[in-house]
């Protein structure tokens, strides 16, 4: 199977045309540097994003905290941990870079606090 | 009147910059007023990543940005920050009056920085025909309700405008939970970068229709649908074209104009059309020792030049400073 991607690791925005064969990258084209065979396999194999969001704050100076997770998690993913962070409550101050939830849902990312919020 | 060296207006990721890159260029005293009770500007509510590729060499949030600089200006103490500081005048001899809660504040400058940021654009929502239910928000809006309220503005969804902003707030609301039925934008390209179009549409399988515009909209208290039409190269309906999406909300992404009308009320020359000062050089005006950075400046696509800009800009009113005395 042949199929055609925009790689989205730098401006350039190449078209890589990337054959795959049993879920698998053969050969990719198009790419003006190695990054984009990169992307284009993990586009195929294991496609990724970092998720950011906000956890609704109990008690402290402000409603919502925004978070991220501190790695890419698997695409097929995002909408659960999306879901999944609703449910969680912060009610003691945070850092930037605090970990709220260690290795969140099993992804081997941590989601981490990306705003200091002070208690009230 | 208090005097003082510098004054800058706005605490945006531009006004925390200028005031670091002044105070390095050598000024001693600066106060940095902020109508609102944190530093970070439109930083705080842009969650999502893509900011500081350039300027930290790493990919950040927007609070991540903004908490860099913050720490900054909090290890400087010979920048005083006064929050919940309003300007509401200036006049072309640096006069400079703020409100506070509870007081009105008069203030003289040597030199003035101005970094106001900008606001969205509205004038499209009037071209749209049809009824003004509720349910219509700029996107600008919309992400400030989601990410720092935590209020969501609407389940079913059609965004109008594919700009960077148009696009975040695509994948944003469908984050949140709601539907989002389609992007619609009126040229033939989107304005977006196409990292968003992959991350924010493609990922979600969000439709975007391009070459086309919303002709109307329906619904007495709220949104309930509107009409979607294929426009030729004049940006004319082309008959026959027609298709209706159901939807409870419309976010219209309609692109930014500086906020200038501080400085406009001073005396300083605007282009109508865009809304910027006129002037020879980046950051100056037609008024001596009155500089504009960032947004209030140009619209920049990234905060990563606002930082660049502004640092200069800061640079030039300790120069000038300097050249005074
Ligand atoms: C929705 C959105 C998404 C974006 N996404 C990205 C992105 O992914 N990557 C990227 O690099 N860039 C992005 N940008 C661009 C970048 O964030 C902005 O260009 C940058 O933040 C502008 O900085 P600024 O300081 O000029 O303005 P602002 O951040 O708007 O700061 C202006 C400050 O001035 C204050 N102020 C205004 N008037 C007064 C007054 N009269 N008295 C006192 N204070 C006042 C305001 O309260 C505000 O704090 C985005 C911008 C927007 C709007
Ligand atoms: S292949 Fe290399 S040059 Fe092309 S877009 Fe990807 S990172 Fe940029």
């Amino acid at each position: 199977m042949r199929k055609e991607f925009i790689c989205i690791e730098c401006p350039n925005s190449c078209k890589l045309v990337v054959d795959i064969e049993n879920d698998k990258v053969v050969n990719v084209t198009g790419n003006k540097c190695k990054k984009g065979e990169t992307y284009a396999k993990c586009e195929v194999e294991n496609p990724s994003r970092v998720l950011t969001s906000i956890v609704l704050a109990e008690g402290l100076e402000i409603k919502m905290v925004p978070v991220r997770t501190n790695k890419p998690i698997a695409k097929k993913l995002i909408l659960t941990a999306a879901e999944e962070i609703k449910k969680i409550r912060i009610n003691n101050s945070v850092k930037v870079g605090d970990i709220i939830v260690p290795d969140f849902l099993n992804t081997g990312a941590d989601l981490v606090a990306t705003r200091e919020v002070r208690n009230e | 009147m208090i005097e003082r060296d510098l004054v800058i207006v706005g605490g945006g990721p531009a006004g925390m910059a200028a005031a670091v890159s002044a105070h390095e260029n050598g000024v001693k005293d600066i106060l940095l007023l902020e109508r609102d009770q944190f530093l970070g500007g439109i930083l705080n509510q842009c969650i999502h990543t893509g900011f500081g590729l350039n300027y930290f060499k790493e990919i950040l949030t927007g609070p991540e940005f903004a908490d860099r600089f913050i720490k900054k200006i909090d290890d400087i103490k010979d920048i005083e920050v006064s929050l919940k500081s309003f300007v509401i005048k200036l006049n072309n001899n640096l006069e400079i009056t703020y409100l506070k809660p509870g007081e009105m504040n008069e203030v003289k400058a040597k030199a003035v920085i101005m970094a106001t940021g900008c606001r969205e654009r509205t004038r499209e929502m009037a071209h749209i025909a049809g009824t003004r239910p509720s349910g219509i928000f700029s996107a600008g809006l919309a992400q400030k309700l989601i990410n720092v309220e935590g209020l969501l503005a609407g389940n079913e969804v059609v965004v109008v405008g594919s700009g960077d902003i148009g696009l975040i707030m695509a994948r944003r609301m469908t984050l949140e939970g709601a539907k989002v039925k389609a992007v619609i934008e009126i040229q033939k390209q989107s304005k977006g970068l196409v990292r968003n179009i992959v991350q924010c549409l493609d990922d979600f399988g969000i439709p975007l229709y391009l070459s086309h515009k919303i002709s109307r909209i329906y619904g007495q208290d709220r949104v309930n649908k509107v009409d979607v039409v294929k426009v030729d190269d004049k940006y004319n309906e082309i008959p026959g074209t027609k298709f209706e999406i159901s939807c409870d909300t419309v976010l219209i992404s309609a692109g930014l104009i500086p906020e200038n009308e501080l400085i406009e009320m001073a005396g300083v020359e605007i282009d109508r059309k865009t809304n910027t000062p006129v002037a020879t050089d980046k950051n100056k005006t037609s008024i001596e020792g009155l500089f504009v950075c960032g947004n209030a400046f140009q619209i920049y696509d990234l905060v990563d030049s606002v930082a660049r800009d502004s640092i200069l800009a800061g640079k030039m009113a300790a120069e000038y400073l300097k050249d005074k005395k």
